[in-house]
């Protein structure tokens, strides 16, 4: 069993009394709380913060933690041999167990023992983040989730496992969307209901397509006279490319709606398409076309600043 | 929709969750609840009515919040607070989200 300094990790002295360790368990629960903090090691470290808490609260359990002695944080250690006769029970092996879930089972297995023997427990409930890509939202795909997770034995004894299992996304998803997989959680113990699993799903980004609910956002970057004349162009949608008309007179920014070629919804339709116009000019011009933007440049009298100038004559308060 | 009964089930506007449900699936107690609702917290889809019916997607956020209470040992005033903060954040978050994706490539 690998030693976890309980003291050293909440950041109090060792004879801390119960309101040291509560005000000092409380200021970094608040800071590495996983629905607080965005920390994504936070999750880890609060649960290192809990199960020290969990621990020194309790006197009793605080006192069976002194008296396995000092070690060093993670290092191997046994506790004292009268320790598990006073603290446990005689039958517990010390070696694959964290010392958290012994903590946790010694309150767990007196309890039971009160009872006197079977119990009844429902299984916990999960919450896990599935990354999945854009195709998979539009057709549903089945996900493979590792977690490590506390889980009683037969005996009523917590111990960490992990755990390998696959779940069902049916389609419709889209990033940020939860779903909520009955029984598919925590085993229950002794009759008690298994827990449920829920997922958060979040989307790989894609490199043309930006999601927004089941809207998709596309960058549709025109040629100046394309945007200027208008013009049919091919667009890459989910399912295979379509053409789409950009009426004459396109500006910059414009949003074409394409419509039913975003994402599938969970029930029925489907969200939009929209490509966002950028104009774009080539970076380098051959001769020709230098010339012939010279001769717009010389022939046009579109003047797009115009509101500048009717702005500032309309008396705009300078400052 | 019936939360309890289905296998997979979206939580999003379209899916409605009861009062016993929520209590069931949340971890609070109906006392609780009901105080939340008290302090505007929680809105039910039909206040008027006897039996209440919520929105399915703050499942998650009660979820989120009753993690917070007994994490932090909250009392249900400060835990009526955080779900509202929570629910802020999320509306945000969902509205930085739309409009980033909204923003051309090169502008992000």
């Amino acid at each position: 069993m690998k030693y976890k300094d309980y003291y050293q990790i909440l950041g109090v002295e060792r004879d801390a009394d119960t309101d040291a360790i509560k005000k000092a368990y409380r200021k970094l629960a608040h800071k590495y709380h996983p629905d607080v903090s965005k920390d994504p090691a936070g999750e880890e470290k609060f649960k290192e913060i809990a199960d020290a808490y969990q621990t020194l609260k309790d006197p009793e359990k605080r006192a069976a933690y002194d008296q396995l002695g000092r070690h060093k944080p993670g290092q191997d250690f046994q506790p004292p041999p009268d320790w598990a006769k006073q603290f446990g029970d005689t039958q517990f092996s010390f070696d694959d167990v964290d010392l958290a879930d012994l903590f946790a089972g010694l309150a767990g297995g007196r309890r039971q023992a009160g009872q006197g023997g079977g119990f009844k427990m429902p299984g916990q409930d999960y919450e896990i983040t599935a990354h999945i890509t854009l195709d998979d939202a539009c057709r549903g795909t089945t996900v493979e989730l590792n977690l490590t997770v506390p889980e009683y034995d037969q005996h009523g004894r917590l111990h960490r496992v992990e755990r390998s299992f696959k779940a069902r996304i049916p389609k419709g998803a889209t990033d940020g969307q939860r779903l909520r997989l009955r029984g598919k959680g925590g085993k229950g113990v002794g009759g008690g209901a298994d827990g449920d699993l829920y997922l958060n799903i979040a989307l790989h980004p894609h490199a043309l397509y930006r999601v927004s609910g089941h809207d998709l956002y596309l960058d549709l970057p025109l040629t100046p006279w394309e945007a200027a004349l208008g013009a049919v162009v091919e667009v890459p949608t989910l399912n295979g490319p379509v053409h789409l008309k950009v009426p004459p007179g396109t500006h910059a920014g414009q949003k074409l709606r394409l419509a039913r070629r975003g994402l599938p919804k969970p029930t029925s339709g489907e969200g939009d398409l929209y490509a966002i116009v950028q104009i774009v000019v080539p970076t380098v011009l051959s001769e020709r076309e230098r010339a012939l933007f010279k001769e717009l440049a010389d022939g046009s009298t579109f003047n797009p600043r115009g509101h500048f100038e009717r702005e500032m004559k309309n008396g705009t308060p300078a400052s | 929709m019936e939360l309890r009964q289905a296998d997979v089930v979206w939580l999003d506007a379209h899916c409605e969750c009861s009062f016993a449900e929520l209590v069931q699936l949340s971890g609070l107690s109906e006392a609780e609840l009901r105080e939340l609702v008290d302090y505007g917290a929680l809105a039910p889809k039909n206040p008027q009515e006897a039996e209440w019916v919520f929105s399915g997607d703050i499942l998650v956020t009660v979820r989120a919040a009753v993690r917070l209470r007994d994490d932090l040992e909250l009392d249900t005033q400060t835990l009526a607070l955080a779900l509202t903060l929570i629910n802020r954040i999320h509306n945000l978050e969902a509205k930085i989200s739309d409009l980033q994706a909204q923003l051309p490539h090169r502008l992000r």
